[in-house]
């Protein structure tokens, strides 16, 4: 049984028990369902093979989402936890298991996957490509990327959860105070993830650098792909920190290695280092294609071009250079001195000079504008304010010597999910029903939209705005409970409820996509939005080849010009276009990757060194693997034209 | 596929365009994963706990032997790309092989010096000193490994199917890798070893 015992929950209570019931019957449910529906030919064909750039886009999306709810289940627990003083309804073990994969989950399997669902769905789209530079490399991605989240989210009904914060320090997610396999999962698991996400950047790069269509230079690039390429530069130049720090808090875990251990010449700060080496970038790398996604959605509905188009990607440049000289200001705290602090201090509030500027830029681009209220625009509009305050406190936290006062307080807590959850997933929320018609052929409901924004709007301000004052109190985050003598009780009962007033508007989401489905209008054309950019300029649905002609562009907003200044974008007459195949490779090599994390996890090596060895050899298979592509014939494409023109 | 004659066989369609400059890209994370790893090794340099320190195990012979050997097969993988350019695969295949001969020494004098640091208790759970040491050289030596294998297949694949644009790019692509690691051995011959011999 000793093998076993591994397996075995840490911490077992009424609630794990009830969701290893849950999850158990939801997968046989999905099982049984496919095969009910005989539908299982349709899933390897379409989907679990496929090299599409848009179906592996919509494969992230729907992960994203399912992790937006899981992380979002998360939150809610926390903060129930802490509503009332000396709670009683988690654990403190529990509590941390709950906060450290709430931040895991949010923002590497939910942030992450999001901004990797708009890069695959929407820069080929807008460079006018038929896909990525390396369609199969992409799969590979997505796939590595989804074993990733999966194994991460076992964890906490096998063998028990991560509970050492997201950031995961060591010493604290060390063998001697984190004794259960949880920060094995950490670390494996977004190791996967992880290098899914840095062969994501090598793809979209050479895509935007080489694929553009004709005519089309780089500063005549919509800015969402500015947004996309800037983001990918820093995944290539960031991730392989996280590679090498994962890797070892991976063997301090498994090999015993003296990397990050407290004597034998170890050092404890080089992880907390290195980690915002990799981890500051991140938050970049997520707040840039939701800039860019912003900058699209104000200038369509502003009906003007985006202002300031030149200082808008040197302010992208500007941050990105700058996000990797700012890690210091996560740990004021911890000793490095007043020269460091200071270093640090000063080029974290120089980002936001840039960020400034973008800020105007909207603001300019929607001066005298025509202005439209869309769900997506209400979302921009909301954006601006909130994350202004976000941002402002920002410069507050990156005052070195101010910082001793917040540092880990709620204060902190409050500020950055201030500018995520404005920034970054309001970008994502207003993309999506700004993207849905191009993917899915009809309109997400604009009231019930509209009722989501303000709702959530509601909330966060109720959620958040009281952890800044119970911060500056001295509220410190990561505890489960506080007494009632500290006070911190009423305004900690306001932030529960505007996190259940959140919950009802991501509800409200759901009950859009469903009421949707069933009863928008299906003849929306190809560009329901009046919009300004190629992905508009294409059928709805997006046939596989994206455009039957390459598109020829003179302009930063090429459509645009095409519909008011009569420029002629599709010159050219109709030939054979040539695609890649599907290969079932990417999904068995990460199924065996599944395998191998998880034999890592639980130091099963027989089965550890076989899946090794498994994936050496789905390597070794493509290297021989004659795989040329196949042409699709100019009467296939010209009998989908016609009959995706009659749809109209 | 469109072939341009014009360009050299390894560049000559733009799928082989495309892998080429995917590949530098791929190259520049690498340049970030080693540049992690030598930061990292710096910070651990003097922290050798109750273990050895650098100048008490390191030996400059079978250092010297790696380099060498190192050296000698990125000469002689860029005269098997220039043979491929000239359109001679027997020589091209001789000098791959070369290379790969050359690397599997370089191996083997890898493997033997990690066991001599075991033996001389330098274990890779010793100190942080150790720990780096051996992570850092054996993250390099886990990438000539798997060069190796590649630089097999490829040569394989050349005598089975000759030289196309295909296996061309294939070639080429590998030779940038080697040259690559070649590199970063040199960064680990100086700031390592020579460094901390001084």
């Amino acid at each position: 049984m000793d093998f076993f015992d591994r397996f075995a929950v840490p911490h077992p209570s009424f609630l794990i028990y009830a969701s290893m019931v849950a999850i158990g019957l939801t997968v046989i449910a999905v099982l049984v369902g496919i095969t009910y529906f005989k539908k299982w030919d349709y899933l390897w064909r379409e989907w679990l093979t496929t090299v599409d750039h848009k179906r592996i886009g919509i494969m992230y999306l729907i992960s994203a989402l399912l992790m937006l709810f899981r992380g979002g289940v998360d939150a809610i627990m926390l903060r129930a936890q802490l509503a009332i003083p000396d709670n009683k309804l988690l654990e403190s073990q529990h509590y941390n298991e709950v906060f450290s994969t709430h931040g895991v989950v949010m923002i590497l399997f939910m942030a992450m996957p999001f901004i990797m669902f708009f890069f695959n769905f929407v820069v080929p789209l807008q460079i006018g490509a038929r896909d990525v530079a390396f369609p199969r490399l992409n799969a590979i991605s997505f796939w590595l990327f989804f074993m990733g989240a999966m194994l991460f989210n076992i964890s906490f009904v096998i063998g028990g959860s991560p509970d050492a914060g997201w950031t995961s320090y060591f010493p604290l997610a060390g063998n001697d105070f984190s004794t259960s396999v949880g920060s094995n999962y950490y670390m494996i698991a977004i190791q996967i993830a992880g290098i899914g996400t840095l062969m994501t950047g090598i793809n979209f790069i050479t895509t935007i650098f080489k694929m553009r269509a004709p005519g089309m230079k780089l500063m005549q690039m919509p800015m969402f792909t500015w947004s996309a390429l800037i983001s990918n530069l820093i995944i290539v130049f960031a991730f392989p920190v996280l590679t090498v720090l994962l890797a070892m808090g991976t063997m301090d875990r498994l090999f015993d290695t003296k990397f990050f251990a407290i004597g034998d010449g170890g050092s404890d700060m080089l992880w907390a280092n290195l980690f915002w080496v990799w981890g500051h970038p991140e938050v970049y790398i997520l707040i840039l294609p939701a800039f860019g996604l912003f900058s699209e959605i104000i200038s369509t509905f502003a009906r003007r071009n985006l202002y300031g188009y030149k200082s808008m990607v040197a302010s992208m440049v500007v941050i990105s250079a700058f996000s990797f000289f700012v890690w210091a200001h996560h740990f004021f705290t911890m000793g490095q001195g007043a020269l460091a602090n200071s270093f640090f201090s000063i080029t974290t509030m120089a980002i936001a000079v840039p960020t400034g500027v973008k800020i105007f830029n909207w603001l300019f681009t929607l001066w005298k504008g025509k202005i439209e209220f869309t769900t997506p625009m209400l979302y921009a509009m909301h954006f601006l304010p909130l994350f202004t305050l976000g941002g402002v406190t920002g410069v507050m936290l990156a005052m070195s010597a101010a910082d001793y006062q917040y540092h880990n307080t709620m204060f902190l807590v409050a500020h950055f999910h201030n500018v995520i959850i404005p920034g970054v997933v309001y970008a994502m929320l207003g993309g999506l029903t700004y993207y849905w018609p191009k993917m899915f052929g009809f309109m997400l409901n604009e009231r019930i939209g509209k009722w989501t924004v303000w709702l959530m709007s509601i909330g966060f301000v109720l959620a958040f705005i009281p952890m800044y004052i119970t911060g500056l109190d001295g509220q410190a985050r990561r505890m489960y409970t506080y007494s009632e003598a500290t006070g911190f009780g009423p305004l900690n009962m306001v932030a529960f409820i505007g996190a259940g007033i959140m919950a009802i508007s991501f509800a409200l989401l759901v009950y859009n996509i469903y009421y949707s489905v069933r009863y928008s209008p299906r003849n929306i054309g190809n560009d329901p939005w009046n919009a300004r950019t190629l992905e508009w300029a294409t059928h709805t649905p997006v046939p596989e080849y994206n455009f039957a002609v390459m598109p020829q562009v003179k302009s930063t907003e090429a459509f645009w010009d095409a519909k008011k200044n009569g420029h002629e974008i599709f010159k050219g007459k109709i030939e054979k276009i040539h695609m890649p195949n599907s290969s079932g490779l990417p999904f068995i090599m990460s199924c065996i990757f599944f395998v191998f994390g998880f034999s890592m996890i639980f130091s099963i090596w027989p089965l550890a060194i076989i899946s090794l060895l498994g994936i050496l050899g789905c390597l070794v298979y493509r290297s021989f693997e004659k795989d040329h592509g196949h042409y699709i014939p100019v009467e296939e494409i010209e009998e989908t034209e016609t009959k995706l023109r009659g749809a109209k | 596929m469109k072939i341009d004659h014009s360009l050299p066989l390894e560049y000559s369609t733009e799928e082989n365009r495309l892998k080429i400059f995917g590949f530098w890209i791929f190259l520049g994370a690498e340049i970030m994963l080693f540049a992690t790893l030598f930061t990292s090794y710096f910070v651990y340099e003097n922290r050798s706990g109750n273990g050895p320190t650098g100048a008490e195990i390191f030996e400059l012979s079978p250092v010297l032997m790696e380099t060498i050997l190192l050296l000698a097969s990125s000469f002689t993988i860029g005269l098997g790309i220039h043979a491929m350019r000239l359109g001679k695969q027997k020589a091209m295949m001789s000098f791959f092989a070369v290379t790969l001969v050359l690397g599997l020494g370089f191996l083997g004098f890898e493997i033997f010096e990690f066991t001599t640091y075991i033996h001389e208790g330098a274990g890779l759970s010793t100190s942080g000193f150790t720990s780096m040491l051996l992570t850092t050289l054996g993250t390099h030596g886990l990438h000539v490994t798997l060069g190796f294998f590649w630089g097999l297949f490829i040569i394989l694949q050349v005598k089975k199917r000759g030289l196309t644009p295909e296996t061309a790019n294939k070639s080429f692509i590998f030779s940038l890798y080697w040259h690559f690691l070649d590199v970063v051995w040199i960064f680990i011959f100086s700031f390592i070893y020579l460094k901390g011999m001084m």
